[in-house]
């Protein structure tokens, strides 16, 4: 990618250049909306027909202090041909919106590669906020790449001059005539993008009208500025996708849709209880909507009570589910210690983000694998499901439905702070194409004595679920152990021995029913295997495919079934000489690696709140190859 | 209709442990008792509790029950009722669980107003963990954790319910078998959270600690029965409460010859007056007792359910049309053959 653009910016002839794909961000001030810009790129990337993953890197902060470093909002894109799994390593291309948002991010610019900025914001005082001491417009200090410097503030101001909006507002349309730029660049349809502000402003026409004449006056802008300086068109290839219906979505969004699914397969109500934490709150606010589709959403108190509430639906008879982010899953814990002993069908979606503590809300981390897998007293286990991209979100978490209605148990869904906002495009399924696991309550009358209600099916060994408000069968569950054979409270110790091989057994057996693991890339034996979980599956599987082409011997396994593993896994991981985790932490998924199959799995760890580049995977293939060698 | 029952329909075959001559025999009996006149069938019933001696209670009631986890279960039972809105849902607490682990829970419960009904042990002691002061013991309670008695002021289970929005408050004693089951009554009359504080002996940790209105002796000369619409007297209609508007407080006066002229009337649906007999400090005043407050709003899981319905009506439910909305495209059969 990288050597095809490089003749792309070199190439001096007036007529489009072509690349295969392009890396793309746009950053500036928290105000400036930055996320904004880039969703509606994204928009018109997918109307392209090209591929695309998108990568938003906003701060904590709502509105940090203007024209500062740490106030700057970023988002990316990587679009074009098929086969993009990541956001891009590099930018191809930065838009900086004012001197704290080309301080921040002008470094991961490609060299070579074209800066465009708004000179306008450039006064001494923003050089000064951003910590320049010089103006780097000037210094040379730009000399690496290819700058196009101009007064977009000004240009934005002369374009919507004759709606008479007071400056602030009339600055307010710089992204939108920045996106018509990026328009013009990229040969990019406007009339969607004039459509949607028309429908954003739909109660103020006349604003919607400033927008739609600052995204004109962009365009116009290339067109004319066209001739000199480094502006030019490029002519990005489109994916060739598989024939369906597209549309993008967020990892949030996805998971959101993948509960609805789940439980309508289910044959159940949906209960949501969730207490609002960055980076998961997207997922209650998607199903805050969904009400028609048997959706009660429940913002509690705190984590304890959203967790708390959704086991007791799933003891009323809906589907439990609560969300969160690590913190709030770590006050969750005692109550899923409740889920798994009273074993109740139970959802737990952990968008991960750094940690600990509070850690790092807006950034994205893969460190609450041992927290998902080990994080409660007692014995105490689970089933733990991870999502690699958007688009997964959506199969895992009718997985996730799945597992727990089959076998009474919680299942927690490991997603992150990268694969929620993220957009990629998703080829939508058809429902009719899933196969439906109706819940069956258990209404039969015991015939003499009470009923039990850790009654099992021997096979599965999930207990009965009986409704409160069905006849004959009033029974009591709760946290105190409770006898094998009568449901009442039990204190013996054979009765705890036998409870704890049962809820031990019950998560280990559904391994049994879970698909093999299969290798994403690569044979079935070799000298390396990268093993991941999670959002690293685009750069490993990048890394992999051209360490591949390159003739390495390196495959590439991902996993879904983090908890229980599944079966095979440890005779595949045995048939490779070497095994390498990259993880976003410092080795957890290792760790239960060695602990499950006693192998010499061996972490790469990154932990800055930055997804891996392709091209750290790439390095860390051959070095492990290198070092055999 | 609604097959009849009888107290023992709501006994299990499990045995009661609690320690022998606890208060909380005496409120399961009344409980046990009372279901039968509220009418209710047991499938449709649900006790929830959290932890603590008194959150065994759903263990011996023959009715749905979870027994979950310490300050939890007004959160549960939110979850239960919201999810099916049918069940009637009672939530067994003592003060420990309710106002100290659970307190958050309890404030948003009550706030919400929630269609249950809370039965709140107080016994002023932490009991299954053998002794400590709890939120609710008085200054100076020598316990294992408190040699030297504790210093913090206690909550006052009540004023805290008030504050936090509840809508019905009533307060009763373990033993009193007349009044019990009547406030029971009345509490699952009410629609939305019903807040019933009962005085609760520990026999083993804090014996005795409210005989000072409890006891036979006493009771006449320090229990207030507050009924609506009857003055506010007590010690045999001797005395009774007055009001005094230049100093908003009220006093204690002595009746004579039965004239309750300037005594305060019972008014359930005057918050400020339940106020007043929740804070009255006792000893100079006496305890009140009975249906404190009672002002009837509308219910939280109504509130959700009509918001459901009216949210999705006129809405077609299609999943697959679902996952199609927003920003999509579509690639052609042939536009794929052809590349």
């Amino acid at each position: 990618m990288a050597t095809a653009l490089q003749t792309a910016f070199d190439n001096t002839h007036p007529a489009k250049t072509h690349a295969e794909t392009m890396v793309v961000r746009f950053a500036g001030d928290s105000g400036d909306g930055m996320q904004l810009t880039g969703g509606q790129f994204t928009l018109s990337t997918a109307l392209a027909g090209e591929d695309f993953a998108t990568f938003p890197d906003f701060p904590a902060e709502i509105r940090a202090p203007q024209g500062t470093t740490f106030g700057v909002s970023a988002f990316q894109i990587n679009f074009g041909a098929g086969g993009i799994e990541t956001a891009g390593d590099e930018p191809d291309v930065l838009v900086a919106m004012n001197p704290a948002a080309l301080k921040v991010n002008v470094g991961d610019l490609r060299p070579g590669g074209l800066v465009i900025i708004d000179s306008g914001e450039f006064s001494a005082r923003n050089l000064a906020k951003a910590g320049y001491a010089t103006n780097p417009l000037e210094d040379g200090s730009l000399a690496r790449w290819q700058v196009m410097a101009f007064d977009i503030s000004r240009q934005t101001l002369t374009a919507v001059k004759a709606f008479g909006l007071g400056n602030k507002e009339a600055l307010r349309c710089k992204n939108m005539w920045t996106l018509g730029l990026a328009l013009w660049m990229f040969d990019r349809s406007r009339a969607p993008l004039i459509e949607w502000l028309r429908t954003k402003f739909s109660k103020n026409p006349h604003l919607a009208e400033a927008n739609a004449a600052a995204l004109n006056a962009g365009h116009a802008y290339g067109e004319t500025a066209e001739l000199d300086g480094p502006l030019k068109q490029f002519a990005v290839d489109a994916a060739e996708a598989a024939p369906g219906f597209y549309r993008t979505v967020t990892g949030g969004e996805s998971l959101a849709l993948g509960l609805v699914a789940g439980a309508k397969l289910a044959g159940l109500p949906m209960f949501f209880g969730s207490y609002p934490i960055t980076p998961a709150s997207p997922i209650l606010h998607a199903l805050a909507r969904l009400k028609e589709f048997g959706v009660t959403t429940f913002q509690a108190e705190d984590e304890i009570a959203a967790i708390a509430s959704a086991i007791g639906a799933s003891y009323a008879g809906s589907l439990g589910v609560t969300s969160s982010s690590g913190p709030g899953i770590a006050l969750k814990g005692e109550a899923l210690g409740l889920a798994i002993i009273t074993e109740l069908p139970l959802i737990i979606v952990n968008s991960q983000r750094g940690g600990p503590s509070t850690g790092l809300p807006t950034k994205t981390e893969q460190s609450d694998l041992y927290q998902a897998v080990y994080g409660r007293n007692g014995d105490a286990p689970l089933v733990v499901l991870a999502t690699r991209s958007p688009s997964d979100c959506f199969e895992v978490a009718i997985e996730a439905c799945r597992l727990a209605t089959q076998f009474m148990t919680p299942v927690m869904v490991l997603t992150d702070g990268y694969i929620a906002n993220a957009a990629e495009p998703w080829r939508v399924p058809d429902m009719a194409s899933f196969e439906p696991f109706p819940v069956t309550f258990h209404t039969e009358l015991h015939p003499e004595g009470h009923i039990n209600p850790y009654q099992r099916d021997p096979d599965t060994l999930a207990r009965i679920w009986i409704k409160p408000g069905t006849p004959g069968l009033t029974h009591r569950i709760g946290g105190i152990e409770k006898g094998v054979a009568t449901g009442n409270i039990n204190y013996e110790a054979d009765n705890h021995q036998a409870m704890t091989d049962i809820r031990r057994d019950k998560v280990a057996n559904i391994a049994r029913v879970l698909p093999p693991q299969t290798v994403d890339q690569g044979s079935e034996c070799g000298r390396l295997a990268l093993v991941g979980w999670g959002s690293t599956y685009g750069p490993i599987r990048k890394g992999v495919q051209r360490a591949r082409a390159r003739g390495l011997d390196v495959a590439h396994i991902h996993l879904r079934h983090i908890w229980p593993l599944p079966a095979n896994l440890g005779d595949l991981l045995r048939s490779y000489d070497r095994i390498l985790v990259p993880e976003m932490n410092t080795g957890q998924l290792k760790t239960v690696l060695r602990d499950q199959f006693l192998v010499d799995a061996r972490p790469l760890s990154k932990v800055s709140g930055q997804p891996f580049k392709i091209a750290e995977i790439e390095a860390a293939i051959e070095a492990a190859l290198g070092e055999r060698a | 209709m609604n097959a009849i029952t009888t107290p023992a329909d709501w006994a299990t075959d499990q045995e009661v442990r609690w320690c022998p001559g606890c208060g909380d025999y005496a409120i399961l009996k009344a409980v046990q008792r009372t279901m039968p006149e509220i009418g209710t069938p047991p499938e449709k019933t649900v006790f929830v509790s959290g932890i603590g001696c008194s959150s065994r209670f759903p263990y011996y009631m023959e009715t749905y029950g979870f027994h979950t986890i310490h300050g939890r279960a007004p959160a549960v039972a939110t979850g239960i009722k919201l999810a099916n809105p049918d069940l009637d849902v009672w939530i067994i607490t003592g003060d420990g669980d309710g106002l100290s682990i659970g307190g958050n829970h309890m404030l948003h419960l009550l706030r919400r107003n929630l269609d249950c009904q809370v039965l709140l042990f107080n016994n002023e002691i932490y009991g299954l963990t053998k002794g400590q002061y709890s939120p609710t013991s008085r200054v100076g309670t020598r316990s294992p954790s408190t040699p030297f008695g504790s210093v913090d002021r206690p909550a006052n289970p009540c004023s805290f319910a008030l504050g936090a929005g509840a809508r019905f408050i009533a307060r009763t004693i373990d033993t009193a078998q007349k009044a019990l089951p009547e406030i029971l009554k009345r509490a699952h009359a009410h629609k939305g959270t019903s807040f019933v504080e009962i005085f609760q002996n520990c026999i083993v940790y804090n014996d005795a600690v409210f005989d000072a209105f409890t006891d036979k002796k006493a009771a006449a000369d320090h229990q207030l029965h507050c009924e609506h619409g009857q003055p506010l007297v007590f010690a045999k209609g001797t005395k009774g409460l007055a009001f005094d508007a230049g100093t908003m407080t009220v006093s204690v006066v002595d009746i004579a010859e039965g004239d309750t002229t300037g005594i305060m009337v019972h008014d359930e649906y005057n918050r400020i007056l339940a106020q007043l007999l929740i804070d009255m400090p006792f000893g100079p005043f006496p305890m009140a007792l009975g249906v404190i407050w009672c002002s009837p709003a509308s219910t939280f899981e109504a509130a959700v359910v009509e918001q459901n319905v009216a949210a999705s009506a006129g809405k077609a439910v299609d999943l697959d049309a679902l996952l199609r909305r927003g920003q999509s495209w579509e690639i052609a059969a042939k536009d794929f053959h052809t590349v």
